[in-house]
């Protein structure tokens, strides 16, 4: 932030003027952030901390609750690392289709290079929901994936592949994928391609430049995308509840039934709690991975 | 070291030819070992693409690269004994200068990591940055570790293209003298590319001339600049002045030629052709200029009848334009050593010089072949 403002300067017009011109620059974003980031937050912390007896009817009052967290993780701990393990098992696969798929698309395509960012990009001309209904039609017990898996003998004869957690990865995997291959493709584009020759002039072969001088260049990318894919996999419930049963339930579907059911301040401390945790989790990766050097 | 050249770096008609266009034509060329080997040539030339088919960056089109006896042509870059400074040092920016340098070393599983690393660094004179980043290093500083990086492997040919081309002069001309001493300590064969041919000169015990994919000429900096062997070589190596003339015959073991009604003779070993239409070549320093009608030094070769044009003063020498009878002008490079008064524009002289410092060259050549490409920067 003191970056952006220049330092105060005495009585000089001219760098007041600038100095006008930069909180002019902060006004529109800062307030826009003020108005709906600040104050929900601010609200969500309060709603946490509300008299869990109250109700929409009654309405809540301020007892600062801290027994609410307490409370919430004991009753709600199961879809909570459920939550975080989805959403992992999400990023590591959506980590291993597009890796290649970017170093592809980065290295090898050519002139198909457009189309095929085109291409990733495509999913995002329909609707989220409309796409996860699509995998639910797509992967129900009557649909030709299952008929044509059951033919080969694959899957048994009572199989399914809706309704379980096979499904709700692959969704979320689907739905993400995107969001890992374009920061993976912009940062293995910007590689100079002289350093992947230099490798090969230094005796690594194809897979050791890889894993020495490829690899590590792109893991601005690999930190960008993973945090993209985990942080609203970990939120996500469209595709446990599309895909999934009860017993796939991630937090956000409790999330969501809570607040619909007007249970607040035990939603809003789940809510506080899932967020806490993911900020923790992506500081202490983002220091593991050491990207603040790179760049 | 090894005296019968086992491991000399020949190319045999090497080609390559990029999409519609030839990049490099058949190619002979042979790099004894341990020599300082300068390839030089305008840019776009194809110095890069020959120096990348050694390097194995590159496959050719036509023809085969053997090192020592053993054929490398289809190997991979990374089984070759070959190493290279890039043109850009392509130094690894996520690693810090000690890594960049125990690259090599570490791919090789090579031991002694540390100590090897600390004495390449030393002999570059970075052995206190080693825990740096390139990017915190200046240019020279990035350069030396790229020949760090490269030299420490003990490659048997280490390529350099155009290692010096981004660096300012002075710092050029530093570490064109650091260069010269590393490769003398090291003994190892260098391929140096540059379009710079001073520095090709300063730095090579041999220089190939190379120009629109060929090798002009191939010889030691003084052979190539006494007899340049094309129109290309005279003007691109140092300056020449070329005169259409036409062989008459031979007498004494020279060569008798008529300059626009001048009689001059060339010792035969230094013509390259001996009948019909030529052009005759005399470096600009060669050439004396005397007061119309004074006497010569016996057997010189003498112009008669031109006039003083142009009068540059250098301060350690005076260049001179000398306009010939037929409408040439001649230049002339003369030593300000004051044994006789300096010349005017409109005086008269007549102009000589040995006959052993003359040259003839194939008329069917482009006399201003190689004059624009000196004006040329890297590439
Ligand atoms: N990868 C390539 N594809 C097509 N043409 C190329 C390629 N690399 C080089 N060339 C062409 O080959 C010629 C020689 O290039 P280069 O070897 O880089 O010259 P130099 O290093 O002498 O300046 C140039 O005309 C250049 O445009
Ligand atoms: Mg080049």
């Amino acid at each position: 932030m003191s970056a952006l403002v220049p330092v105060p300067a005495a009585g000089k017009p001219e760098r007041q003027g600038r100095r006008l011109t930069a909180y002019l620059l902060l006004l529109p974003g800062g307030l826009w952030l003020l108005l709906f980031f600040v104050v929900p937050i601010v609200s969500l912390l309060a709603a946490s901390l509300y008299d869990p007896d109250g109700s929409i009817e009654a309405g809540f009052s301020m007892t600062w609750s801290w027994h609410n967290y307490v409370d919430a993780l004991a009753d709600y701990a199961r879809p909570f690392g459920r939550s975080l393990w989805y959403a992992l098992l999400t990023t590591a696969f959506c980590l291993l289709l597009g890796y290649p798929l970017a170093y592809a698309i980065a290295f090898k395509a050519g002139r198909w290079k457009n189309v095929m960012l085109a291409l990733v990009i495509a999913p995002f001309f329909t609707s989220f929901l409309i796409r996860t209904l699509s995998w639910k039609m797509l992967l129900s017990d009557n649909g030709f994936v299952v008929d044509a898996l059951k033919a080969v003998h694959i899957l048994g004869s009572d199989g399914r592949l809706l309704a379980t957690t096979a499904a709700v990865v692959t969704g979320l995997t689907y739905n993400f994928l995107p969001f890992m291959v374009l920061p993976l493709y912009a940062s293995l584009e910007k590689i100079d391609h002289r350093l992947i020759e230099a490798g090969g002039d230094l005796f690594a072969g194809p897979f050791t430049t890889f894993r020495t001088v490829t690899l590590p260049l792109s893991m601005p990318g690999v930190v960008a995308g993973t945090l993209l894919t985990f942080i609203p996999a970990a939120g996500d419930y469209i595709n446990a509840q599309l895909l999934g049963t009860p017993k796939q339930r991630m937090i956000g579907n409790d999330i969501q039934r809570l607040f619909a059911a007007g249970a607040y301040p035990t939603a809003a401390a789940l809510s506080v709690t899932l967020m806490a945790a993911i900020v923790v989790l992506v500081l202490f990766y983002v220091r593991r991975s050491g990207t603040e050097e790179l760049v | 070291m090894n005296l019968t050249g086992s491991s000399d770096l020949v190319l045999s008609g090497i080609s390559k030819q990029f999409a519609g266009h030839r990049a490099v034509h058949q190619l002979d060329l042979t790099v004894p070992q341990g020599e300082f080997f300068a390839l030089l040539g305008p840019s776009g030339c194809g110095k890069t693409t020959t120096l990348r088919m050694v390097a194995g960056l590159e496959e050719p089109t036509a023809g085969t690269i053997s090192l020592g006896d053993q054929d490398i042509t289809g190997l991979r870059p990374y089984k070759r004994p070959v190493n290279t400074v890039f043109q850009n040092y392509a130094l690894f920016p996520h690693l810090d200068i000690f890594e960049n340098v125990a690259f090599g070393l570490r791919r090789r599983g090579i031991k002694e990591v540390r100590q090897k690393v600390g004495e390449m660094l030393d002999l570059v004179e970075l052995g206190a940055y080693g825990k740096r980043k390139p990017t915190q290093l200046s240019g020279g500083q990035q350069q030396r570790v790229a020949l760090a990086r490269a030299l420490i492997n003990r490659p048997q040919v280490l390529l350099l293209d155009e290692p010096l081309g981004a660096l300012d002069l002075k710092l050029r001309r530093q570490m064109q003298i650091e260069l010269k001493r590393i490769q003398t300590e090291v003994g190892i064969t260098f391929v140096h590319v540059t379009h710079d041919q001073e520095e090709a000169m300063t730095m090579a015990d041999t220089i190939a001339v190379m120009n629109a994919g060929v090798i002009e000429q191939l010889g030691s900096p003084a052979e190539l600049y006494d007899l340049p062997a094309t129109t290309f070589v005279a003007n691109f190596l140092g300056q020449s002045n070329l005169v259409r003339a036409t062989i008459l015959g031979q007498a004494d073991g020279s060569v008798v030629v008529d300059v626009h009604g001048g009689k001059i003779t060339v010792p035969v070993p230094r013509c390259r052709v001996t009948e019909g239409d030529v052009w005759m070549g005399i470096r600009p320093e060669k050439v004396f200029l005397a007061p119309a009608g004074s006497e010569e030094e016996a057997g010189s070769n003498v112009l008669r009848s031109a006039v003083v044009t142009d009068v540059s003063y250098i301060g350690v020498s005076t260049q001179y334009l000398a306009k010939l009878p037929w409408g040439q002008e001649l230049t002339v490079f003369e030593q300000n050593t004051g044994a006789r008064a300096a010349l005017k524009v409109g005086d008269s002289v007549d102009l000589h010089w040995q006959p052993s410092h003359t040259f003839v060259l194939d008329a069917a050549q482009d006399a201003l072949a190689g004059v624009e490409d000196i004006a040329d920067d890297a590439g």
